[in-house]
């Protein structure tokens, strides 16, 4: 009796998430497909001009989606070099002791919150890239991509580590033992096996990076035009949801509009995150280890 | 003048941080014979087999005393690279631990970090290892297929080919049946007798009489000391020390 009771309460904790990501997806698609059926699925999402408040309003989001889009590719660059070079220096080059030290202190930068990373953004590299580059701002997708590639370098490093790590060490030894040097281990042996474990590390970077919000709010510049360069100031689609929710009036267009935005956003990290599940599935197959 | 030692390791001390697992071992490994070296777990008869093409470097805080030469060169001195070692002394690991790459180019990466180029020298050596290796014609109509499908005996073949590619001098192998059945077990055997008449082969084995089955001569380790060597055939009818025959004859082990 006691176990039945026991059972059933942690089921209903467990089966919570599942009620809550359900939910959630419902009153995404409740409140975000009216805007369809107004000004039509292709115009909304290619449509080349966000003006929700003029009248007449226009709901094209492409300038939004460029913009997450120009950021988070900007994001990568910044954390893929940083996150799998650390990642490898931590794994390569550094002591096992080191390694203890340094890897926490990577992941520490995960726990900064996000509005600290916007203050630093707007306090030093707005005013470094206005000198710089000569900007009327410096509120720009170029220093939104800084800030978020610096803030995804925990998860995409610590990721990679892993990876790194998860390759047997066998691997390695049949590769020394018929003369290949470290690099050539590295290189054609090391990082090829983990390969897919990276894939996997970069791509939830990036889901990091498109969705987050509170930093591009603060930094991107918040111009809802299509961007053409990497200094112009862009309006991502996180961002256009913080800023306008509050202003759009309850059940207006605006308001389905911006449910729209997040359901493609939803979407999107949603499909990020299923590929990387895919690449990390075949990673383990490959490496051997339970699929 | 002919010298009939291949390897010879001049009063080695090894230590795990504050571990001794070697203690003063002097042994020689003659050239085209092949060496066994038996013992119970723990022995360091494997550490011992790992430091002759300094598969050790791998493992970090360790300490080596004393000299381990190959045709005369000290493999520890600083003037030499350990890579070279590796090349000339060729491992097999106790685990079959092939890439996860295909059959062929298990083989191949042996012969491209050592510079080969040409397609054509490339497969020709490899099919070449692979029928050395007594198993080409098990694998011939897939070798772009992963070496993983393999079965584990196989795949233990297939990392001997890996190793004859690059044409070692000398074979060391490290307990290389642990993991498989009987019956991969004789074909490995075998193909070690074989492959005798071509390298020079040390072994570990914690079967005595996997030893007694494929070596000429025979060293026994305990606790990280040379207790006995010598032909196998004396070393295992009538040994000289107490502590081998007890072992040999089963009494702990």
């Amino acid at each position: 009796m006691k176990e039945r009771i026991y059972k059933t309460i942690f089921a209903i904790l467990a089966f919570s998430s599942l009620v809550f990501l359900v939910g959630i997806v419902i009153i995404l698609f409740k409140e975000g497909l009216p805007i369809f059926k107004k000004v039509g699925f292709f115009s909304f999402l290619f449509g080349r001009a966000w003006y929700p408040t003029h009248s007449p309003p226009e709901f094209g989001i492409l300038p939004l989606i460029l913009a997450s889009a120009w950021v988070t590719v900007g994001a990568v660059l910044v954390c893929v070099p940083l996150g799998v070079g650390s990642a490898l220096c931590l794994h390569e080059l550094v002591s096992e002791r080191q390694r203890a030290v340094l890897k926490p202190v990577i992941e520490i930068l995960a726990s900064i919150p996000s509005v600290v990373y916007g203050f630093f953004g707007m306090m030093i590299v707005t005013p470094f890239l206005q000198k710089v580059f000569h900007l009327p701002t410096g509120l720009c997708a170029f220093n939104a991509s800084l800030v978020l590639g610096v803030m995804a370098v925990p998860t995409v490093c610590s990721l990679s580590e892993d990876a790194l790590s998860f390759v047997p060490k066998s691997f390695r030894e049949a590769s020394y033992a018929v003369g290949a040097d470290r690099w050539q281990t590295l290189t054609r042996v090391v990082l090829p096996a983990a390969g897919s474990g990276i894939s996997t590390a970069i791509i939830l970077g990036m889901s990091r990076a498109i969705g987050e919000t509170m930093t591009v709010l603060m930094v991107a510049g918040g111009a809802a035009v299509i961007p053409h360069s990497f200094l112009e100031p862009v309006r991502p689609m996180t961002a256009a949801i913080a800023a306008e929710m509050g202003e759009a009036p309850m059940a207006s267009d605006h308001y389905h509009a911006l449910f729209a935005i997040a359901l493609v956003l939803f979407f999107i990290t949603f499909s990020f995150n299923i590929m990387a599940e895919f690449v990390s599935r075949r990673f383990r197959i490959k490496l051997g280890l339970s699929g | 003048m002919f010298d009939p030692v291949k390897i010879k390791a001049q009063h080695v001390d090894f230590f795990y941080g504050n571990q001794q697992a070697l203690k003063d071992i002097s042994m020689d490994i003659d050239v085209g014979r092949v060496t066994a070296i038996i013992g119970p777990s723990g022995c360091g008869k494997s550490t011992f087999i790992r430091l002759l093409n300094r598969m050790n470097d791998l493992v970090a805080h360790t300490v080596l005393r004393g000299h381990i030469y190959l045709e005369g060169q000290d493999i520890f001195s600083p003037a030499v690279d350990p890579v070279e070692i590796r090349r000339r002394v060729g491992m097999v690991f106790q685990k079959p631990n092939p890439f996860p790459k295909s059959i062929f180019e298990n083989i191949a990466y042996g012969l491209e970090v050592n510079g080969y180029r040409d397609r054509d020298v490339i497969e020709e050596r490899v099919v070449m290892s692979l029928k050395k290796a007594a198993l080409w014609e098990e694998v011939k109509e897939r070798l772009r297929d992963s070496a993983l499908k393999l079965s584990g005996g196989q795949q233990q073949r297939l990392c001997i080919a890996r190793c004859l590619a690059v044409a070692p001098e000398v074979l060391l192998f490290d307990e290389p049946c642990a993991s498989l059945d009987p019956i991969s077990t004789a074909k490995i055997e075998e193909l070690i007798l074989e492959l005798k008449k071509d390298y020079t082969i040390a072994i570990v084995t914690h079967n005595m009489q996997q030893a007694a089955r494929v070596s000429d001569r025979t060293a026994f380790f305990l606790l990280g000391e040379l207790v006995e060597m010598g032909e196998t055939q004396h070393i295992f009818t009538a040994p000289k020390d107490k502590r081998t025959e007890a072992y040999i004859t089963g009494r702990f082990g």
